[in-house]
């Protein structure tokens, strides 16, 4: 049971770290509205093409906002983001925010069930690998962990489709409608996730191993079992959740490339399209989304890591 | 040096001879060349690794391919270590206000961005390009490598080699430069090792999003994701490509890790 001197501290804590992310917040919406002043030539020239009228290549300027001073332009931006008009597409007239939001849940379903698939491998083989160390199993946990963080995962995609949609017929290749649409791709998206977290696991818990408890839970008699699963897990599982949460973020940004094989109809793809298409608007609203979740979710991790292990001081 | 480190060196050392010697080891017009007759063809002894969607040499397209992932790797390397060592030692040398805004700012808002996500917004309005493409995965490279060196100068700056030095009257720039750069060498060695891997992952994720080289130059991210249509009917258009990518990673990855725990005994096992 958490004291209230130490609620207070976390409460504290937490309103401290909100105000540091602000700066940050602030830096990561300047970078990405300058990023369209980064274009090398007429942003709405390309947008709009070589052949459009003086009337259509006008209307892009102004829904691009070019057609103002830069200071007009970058409070225009904030108020835009604040009100919730991210702007439009001038040729397809489709808003910004509309095409996000119903992209957005495809991409955190995707990355939340990676995530889930990533603890269930690496768990079990983490503690294996630290429990047998220096057996066969423990050099098989290192090379799929170093294998897993090589292999590109628009190569693993591809070879998980061959092997499970092709040859043996137990997933569809592409789509996103059902569960089983899910698992390659999760699975895809969660492989370097699940190689790192087995090199943590392994290593929390080796380090766990060592500690005074550990030989007294052992000297009073306690099967091995319940040493390994209610005593080290409980705290050689507290630096996990802060690789889970960071890697969240790494996560969303891998869900990029992992949309693109798999043909997922989330941000990432949305992104890839919007690049392809020349829509400064919508690429720039997603980068944001992606950011501006990452950072939110990383700040999350930390306040979380603070209030499972009360040893860490709150300063 | 355990065998994994020299495998690393080995199949490293054997990625830049190919990338350096790429144009004596295949010839450019093979890159090109299209035989509409054989595409899609499975590898045989003439050709080694099949033909592509248009009938190229996929072996040629793989060597060449081996020139833009070591060419960008190792610019990447260098640009982002040469900017992150004179940032990072800046920053921990001079301490005080330099060193709040660079350390308490700059680093935070760099490594609260994903780096590649940053990279594939700075190509994706700038224009695909090699140039472009170094310029950006530099971008998001530097702050390992400033990082590492602002810690490394914070503790060497207080040994007594450097108090006695500057008791003498050494410059800042000859203490900087004689005696604390040269005690922070081996830690940026191993990040270089692996920023490599990560540049050359990068890259071929950058490419195979269309954000890479432009054509005609072979990219291996570029061959997978121009072969997509194919990839079930002739599936060896993306195991080669991949086997190339993650073998050069890992043998990068596997460099990184031996040097680490060899300068770092600590490490040993864990």
């Amino acid at each position: 049971m958490i004291s209230f001197i130490a609620m207070r501290a976390l409460a504290f804590f937490a309103a401290r770290r909100f105000v540091i992310i602000l700066p940050v917040l602030w830096a990561v919406v300047t970078l990405v509205f300058l990023l369209i002043h980064i274009v090398p030539g007429d942003p709405a020239r390309q947008l709009v093409g070589e052949n459009a009228t003086e009337e259509q290549y006008q209307t892009a300027r102004s829904e691009l906002g070019l057609d103002k001073p830069l200071l007009t332009q970058y409070s225009d931006y904030w108020r835009g983001l604040v009100r919730g008009d991210w702007g439009t597409n001038p040729v397809t007239r489709q808003a910004v925010l509309g095409r996000i939001a119903s992209r957005y849940p495809a991409t955190i379903k995707l990355a939340l069930t990676a995530m889930l698939i990533a603890t269930l491998i690496s768990i079990p083989l983490g503690v294996t690998a630290a429990t047998h160390k220096g057996s066969f199993v423990d050099s098989f946990s290192t090379m799929i962990a170093l294998l897993g963080i090589s292999l590109p995962s628009f190569a693993l995609g591809p070879l998980l489709v061959l092997i499970f949609s092709v040859d043996l017929g137990v997933t569809p290749v592409s789509g996103a409608g059902s569960l089983a649409n899910l698992i390659l791709p999760a699975v895809t998206l969660g492989a370097a996730m699940s190689a790192i977290l087995t090199r943590v696991v392994r290593s929390s818990v080796l380090e766990e191993l060592d500690e005074d408890y550990v030989r007294t839970a052992r000297a009073k008699g306690l099967p091995e079992r319940t040493v390994i699963y209610k005593h080290v897990l409980k705290n050689g599982l507290i630096p996990v959740v802060t690789v889970l949460g960071l890697q969240f973020g790494v996560l969303l940004a891998g869900a990029i490339i992992t949309e693109r094989v798999f043909s997922w109809p989330g941000v990432g793809s949305l992104l890839v399209d919007s690049i392809s298409e020349r829509d400064y608007k919508l690429t720039q609203g997603c980068i944001l989304v992606i950011a501006a979740t990452y950072v939110l979710v990383n700040t999350g991790t930390d306040l979380a890591y603070r209030f499972l292990d009360p040893r860490i001081k709150l300063d | 040096m355990n065998k994994v480190t020299q495998f690393g060196f080995a199949v490293a050392g054997l990625l830049v001879v190919v990338a350096a010697l790429s144009p004596l080891l295949a010839s450019w017009e093979r890159v090109q060349s299209q035989d509409l007759v054989a595409r899609l063809d499975s590898p045989d002894s003439h050709h080694l690794m099949g033909h592509d969607q248009l009938g190229r040499d996929e072996l040629s397209r793989i060597i060449y391919g081996a020139r833009v992932s070591m060419l960008v790797g190792l610019s990447v390397v260098t640009i982002s270590s040469i900017i992150g060592i004179l940032v990072g030692a800046l920053s921990g040398y001079a301490g005080g206000w330099t060193d709040r805004i660079v350390s308490g700012f700059l680093f935070n808002v760099f490594l609260s961005f994903p780096g590649i996500l940053l990279a594939i917004a700075m190509v994706a309005f700038l224009g695909p390009s090699l140039k472009n493409l170094i310029v950006a995965l530099s971008v998001i490279g530097w702050v390992g490598y400033a990082r590492l060196m602002r810690a490394q100068v914070l503790k060497v700056r207080e040994y007594d080699f450097v108090v006695a030095a500057r008791a003498l009257g050494a410059s800042n720039t000859r203490i900087l430069l004689k005696h604390i750069l040269p005690n922070s060498i081996q830690p940026l060695i191993v990040q270089a090792s692996l920023g490599m891997a990560g540049a050359i992952l990068a890259e071929a994720g950058m490419s195979f999003l269309g954000l890479g080289v432009p054509e005609p130059i072979p990219s291996w991210g570029k061959m997978i994701d121009d072969s997509r249509e194919f990839w079930f009917t002739a599936p060896h258009l993306f195991i080669f490509p991949g086997v190339m990518i993650a073998l050069a990673v890992l043998s990068f990855n596997f460099i990184g890790d031996g040097l680490r725990e060899k300068l770092d005994p600590k490490q040993q096992g864990r």
